[in-house]
Parts: structure tokens; C-alpha cells; sequence
């Protein structure tokens, strides 16, 4: 009788071994999101105070040259010409977006039959998992080409483009979450809409737009968030030129762009150039990060609770 | 449909009968209101259809373009100078290497990480920290994530642009997505089956390994595919860690330098001649077809075991 207790009192021992570590190394893996969080803004803020080490930061806010991959004198630091060719993407990939977004997030949520909306959800996932290299082949072979067959003056590298296929690609991003906003809107409030006569338009416009605005709303800067981090189309489409401007049919520059075109090209790990990636790397994690916050921000202090 | 059709006709007979002087002008108003509702309901039908008309034209013309260079000698090519000696080779052992690594690293980090918030984390400071960190890096633009690849495995760890250095980044930046799934798919494990299990004496850890876990492998294996087409597709981070796009060979091990099919893709676009860019219409079509295949596999098990 000895030997199966002793057994058993080992299985047993074991049994708590397991049991005690498990957690610990659940744990740690759960830890590596903290940790990554902190390596990425610990290596941008290193190599950054690097850069303003050399750059005065004055300089580089308001700096209206950039041209950081040339050499001695000729170098200049001045963000904006980035920061102006990110907004303009930007603001162009919300003018085409937003709309469209918003119309097919209603159109799904209110007016489409379920076997229509069955077809066209799983259409918009495949749209969202098409790789941005695609979308940039798609710019510059068809967009830009077309675009120039209206507007002679275009250059072929230009904000335009870029900025209506950044567009595209959000798309089903702003339908996707705008549409799950509309559809938590309880179905009572619109029923009541309705026994009072109103229609379907204008239902949506007055209680399910107004009921899940601070989802909408949060789901456009959500969009537009990732649109200013897009870096494959803006690099294919809309050129390597750093110019301040807002003419839309010039080409430009992203933050985004500038780091592929540096990562790109030869240059050593001390030199200024490469610190400049870190910074404007650092400029294009805050402009993110802020949006971020905003739209977590919005759905949670706007919310209406039913 | 019908009932908003039935009410506002109720809505005009109330308004006959209650005023007949105003009878024609209420109706017309009520007519008004119904045209505005046919012409929006146009409109945003016609929104959706953007979307599907844009994938259309975008597959028509890359099939068009590329279809002809399909062939077995693409396969079998290294990069070239000349287009008809061009191949995808590098490329598509490049993103198996990858993958390869990748996959199993998200897919232990991730569903841990899910475990650890579903199934052991008390609701503290620290489980509130990590839930806000993760939400957070979803949002981090990839090319940032190819900054901190780039400081910390190419340069501090010493691995340089290989294999190695590509995956870890690239685990890093789809980890949120595996977590968030997986994370949904054992919320979602019904408190009974687990009450049961506890019932038979089953620990803590043998519930979670016999019960939850294969209740919500569905789940995870549908986020952890999703997240590994997104790591296929990805172009920008690697080309930060220096991934290079002129390969005449195969990763032979963990630390040889590489490519990947979006980054042969891009060297291909930014080539002067047509031929290169029917090359990379070609490379896309070999693209596309994976991410489909994933994706429809992905779809698949959601729908087989959504219960």
C-alpha cells in the first residue's frame, strides 16, 4: 500500500509545481505588451534627444526645408513640409472616406436586407485585408493615370492620388465600426420613431446617428489615424519631394515616406540622417498616439447609455 | 419596410379625416419626406457599392496585367536585371521563413497572453495597464514597430537584417490581434462547462488545458490566421529592419538575409520598364491567393464551430 500513495503524493506535488508556474508564465507573456510599449518609445526618445542634440527643436518645428539625406551644408531639418504632406493625405483620404464610410455604414446597419448585407460584409473584410503594397500598385497604375487623363497639369507622383486610395483603404474600416455603433442603438428608440410617422431617413438622421455618434465619431479618428501611418502607398504614389505646400496636385512627402526612402539608401548608424528617422519616427508615434486616446476618449465619455 | 410603409399611410388617413382643407398639402409634405428616403436610401446603397466596384476594377486589372507571367520558370527565378529571367523565388521562401517563424511565436505569446486576462488576472491596476497597452499598440502605425525592430534586434541583440530580426518584429506588431481574438473566443467559453469541470476535482490549469482551451480553439486559430495574413501582406516594417530586395538566393537559416513577396513587389513597381510592372502584378496575383486562401480558411472554421 506504500508505493501507490507515495505515488500519488508525487503526482500530487507535481500537480502544484504546474499549477504554481503556469500563472508566472502567463504572466510574463502578458508583460511582453508593457514591454514593448516601453522599447518603442524608449528607442525613439534615445535616438532622438541625439538628433535635437545637433538640430535645435525650434529649427525642426518650424523648419519649412527638409532635406535630411543630403549632405553638409544642404542639410536641413524643418519638419513641415512632412507634417504637411501627412495632413494633406490625410484630409484628402477623409474627404473620400468619411462619406462613403458613413453611407455604407448605413446602408448595412438600416436599410440592407440580411441576405444583401451577408454578401457585402464579408466583400468589405476582404477589401480591409488587402495588403497596402496592392493598394499602391492600384494608385500608380490605375488611379494616377486616370486622374491624369482630367487634370493635364498632374505631376505623376502627387498628393491626389495617394491620398484617394489612403482613402479606399480606410473605407472599410469607418463602415466596419460605425456600423457596429449603429447597430447597439436599441431597437426600441427607433421603433418609437416610427409609431410617431417618421421615415426611414429619418430615423437614421435623428436617432441612430445621434444615438452612436461618439462610435462614429471614434471611428473616424480611428481611420484617420492609421491613414497617417500609412506608409506604402504614400511612398509609391505620391513621391519623395519634402515641399511645404497644400496643392494637392504637387508632389510631396510623407513622415512616412521620408523613413522608407531613408531606410532605403546607405546611411550609417551615427550619422544625422539616421537619427532623423528616430525623430520623425517620434513625431509620427505622437500624432497616433494622440489620436488614439482621442478616439478611446470619445466612445467612452460621449456614450449613450440606454 | 412594410411597417414604416403601413404607418405613414396610417399618418396621411389620420390626416384626412382630422383636416380636409389641409389634406393636399399634408400629403404632398408626406410625399416630400418619402422622396428624400428613396433618394438617401440610393445613395447609401450606392456608397456600399463603391467599395465592391473599386476590388473589382483593382482584381480585373491586376489579373489583365500579370496573368501571362504566371508561369513555372517564375517559380523557379531568383531576382534579375531582365524581366524575363526575373523570378519569385527568394520572395516566397523569404515569407515561409517568416511565417514560419512567426506563427508558432504569436500564436504561444498570444493565447497566453488571452489566458492571463481572461483566466488568472485579477481586475487590478496591472490587468487594467496591460488591457490599455495592448489596445494601444493596436493602433501604433507598422512602420514604428519596424523602428524598434530595427534599434532592437538588428542592432542591440546583434541579429542583423535576417530572418530572425524580421519575425520577431513582425510577431510583435500582429501579437495585439491574436490577443484581442483569442481573448473573445474564451470570454465567450460558457461558465458551466468550466463549474463542471472544477466539480470533478480538476485544478485550475487542467480545467483551463481540457476545457476552455479547446472550447475556444476555433477562435484563437481564426485570429491567429487573420494576424498572420496581415504579417504576410506587411511591407513597411521590414524594409525598416532591411530586409533586401535583391535576393538571388533562399534563407538557408535563421540568420541569413532575406525577402519577402510585398518588398520583391515594391522593388518590381519602382523598375522603369512595363515588364516589371506586369512582374508585380504577377507577384500580387501570388499574393492575393494566399491571403484569400487564408482568409476563406479563416472564415471556415468561425462558421463550422461558431456555436
Amino acid at each position: 500500500m506504500e508505493q501507490p500513495r507515495n505515488m500519488l503524493q508525487k503526482k500530487q506535488s507535481w500537480r502544484n509545481t504546474v499549477e504554481a508556474f503556469i500563472p508566472k508564465f502567463l504572466l510574463i507573456c502578458a508583460l511582453l505588451s508593457v514591454f514593448t510599449t516601453v522599447g518603442i518609445i524608449l528607442t525613439l526618445l534615445f535616438e532622438t534627444a541625439g538628433f535635437f542634440e545637433k538640430v535645435p527643436f525650434l529649427d525642426y518645428i518650424t523648419g519649412t526645408t527638409w532635406t535630411a539625406l543630403f549632405s553638409g551644408d544642404q542639410q536641413k531639418f524643418g519638419v513641415l513640409p512632412l507634417i504637411s504632406g501627412t495632413l494633406l493625405v490625410t484630409v484628402g483620404a477623409a474627404v473620400v472616406a468619411v462619406p462613403i464610410g458613413l453611407g455604407s455604414a448605413i446602408y448595412l446597419s438600416e436599410y440592407a436586407p440580411e441576405r444583401v448585407r451577408q454578401i457585402i460584409k464579408p466583400i468589405l473584410e476582404i477589401l480591409a485585408g488587402i495588403p497596402t503594397i496592392v493598394y499602391g500598385f492600384f494608385a500608380i497604375t490605375l488611379v494616377t493615370p486616370f486622374l491624369r487623363s482630367f487634370i493635364p497639369q498632374l505631376n505623376f507622383f502627387n498628393a491626389l492620388s495617394a491620398s484617394i486610395v489612403v482613402g479606399i483603404m480606410i473605407i472599410p474600416m469607418i463602415a466596419s465600426l460605425s456600423e457596429d455603433a449603429m447597430r447597439s442603438v436599441p431597437k426600441n428608440i427607433r421603433e418609437a420613431a416610427y409609431g410617431l410617422g417618421a421615415t426611414k431617413l429619418e430615423v437614421v438622421l435623428k436617432i441612430v446617428v445621434p444615438a452612436a455618434l461618439s462610435g462614429i465619431v471614434s471611428s473616424f479618428v480611428l481611420a484617420l489615424s492609421r491613414a497617417i501611418g500609412e506608409t506604402m502607398i504614400v511612398t509609391i504614389a505620391a513621391g519623395s519631394n519634402p515641399t511645404f505646400t497644400f496643392d494637392p496636385t504637387s508632389t510631396i512627402q510623407t513622415m512616412t515616406g521620408f523613413m522608407v526612402q531613408a531606410a532605403m539608401g546607405d546611411i550609417t548608424y551615427e550619422s544625422l540622417s539616421y537619427k532623423a528617422i528616430y525623430a520623425v519616427g517620434m513625431t509620427l508615434f505622437l500624432f497616433t498616439f494622440v489620436m488614439n486616446m482621442l478616439a478611446q476618449y470619445i466612445s467612452r465619455r460621449f456614450k449613450e447609455e440606454y | 419596410m412594410s411597417a414604416e410603409k403601413t404607418l405613414s399611410k396610417e399618418h396621411t388617413n389620420q390626416q384626412t379625416s382630422s383636416s380636409l382643407r389641409n389634406h393636399s398639402h399634408s400629403s404632398s409634405q408626406v410625399q416630400r419626406r418619402r422622396g428624400w428616403n428613396y433618394l438617401f436610401h440610393a445613395l447609401f446603397l450606392l456608397a456600399t457599392l463603391v467599395g465592391i466596384i473599386v476590388l473589382a476594377f483593382l482584381l480585373f486589372d491586376i489579373v489583365k496585367r500579370g496573368w501571362s507571367w504566371l508561369t513555372p520558370d517564375f517559380f523557379e527565378n531568383f531576382a534579375s536585371r531582365l524581366p524575363s529571367r526575373s523570378g519569385f523565388k527568394a520572395a516566397i521562401w523569404g515569407s515561409l521563413w517568416m511565417i514560419g517563424v512567426t506563427a508558432p511565436l504569436t500564436f504561444i505569446l498570444g493565447v497566453s497572453t488571452a489566458i492571463y486576462l481572461e483566466e488568472y488576472s485579477k481586475k487590478n491596476w496591472l490587468s487594467r495597464f496591460i488591457q490599455l497597452n495592448i489596445s494601444n499598440l493596436a493602433g501604433v502605425p507598422s512602420i514604428v514597430y519596424g523602428i524598434l525592430g530595427l534599434t532592437l534586434f538588428v542592432r542591440i541583440l546583434g541579429l542583423g537584417s535576417s530572418v530572425l530580426a524580421g519575425s520577431l518584429t513582425m510577431t510583435l506588431l500582429v501579437l495585439p490581434i491574436v490577443i484581442v481574438a483569442s481573448r473573445e473566443s474564451i470570454a465567450s467559453v460558457p461558465s458551466i462547462l468550466k463549474q463542471a469541470s472544477y466539480a470533478m476535482g480538476a485544478s485550475r490549469w487542467q480545467t483551463i488545458r481540457h476545457v476552455v482551451l479547446p472550447y475556444a480553439l476555433p477562435g484563437v486559430l481564426t485570429g491567429t490566421i487573420l494576424a498572420l495574413s496581415r504579417a504576410i501582406g506587411e511591407t513597411a516594417p521590414l524594409i525598416m529592419v532591411g530586409a533586401v530586395t535583391f535576393v538571388a538566393f533562399t534563407p538557408e537559416n535563421l540568420f541569413s538575409p532575406f525577402t519577402v513577396m510585398p518588398i520583391q513587389i515594391y522593388q518590381w513597381i519602382g523598375l522603369p520598364r512595363i515588364e516589371f510592372q506586369q512582374l508585380a502584378a504577377a507577384g500580387i496575383i501570388v499574393l492575393l491567393i494566399v491571403l484569400l486562401t487564408m482568409n476563406a480558411i479563416a472564415i471556415l472554421l468561425r462558421n463550422k464551430f461558431q456555436r
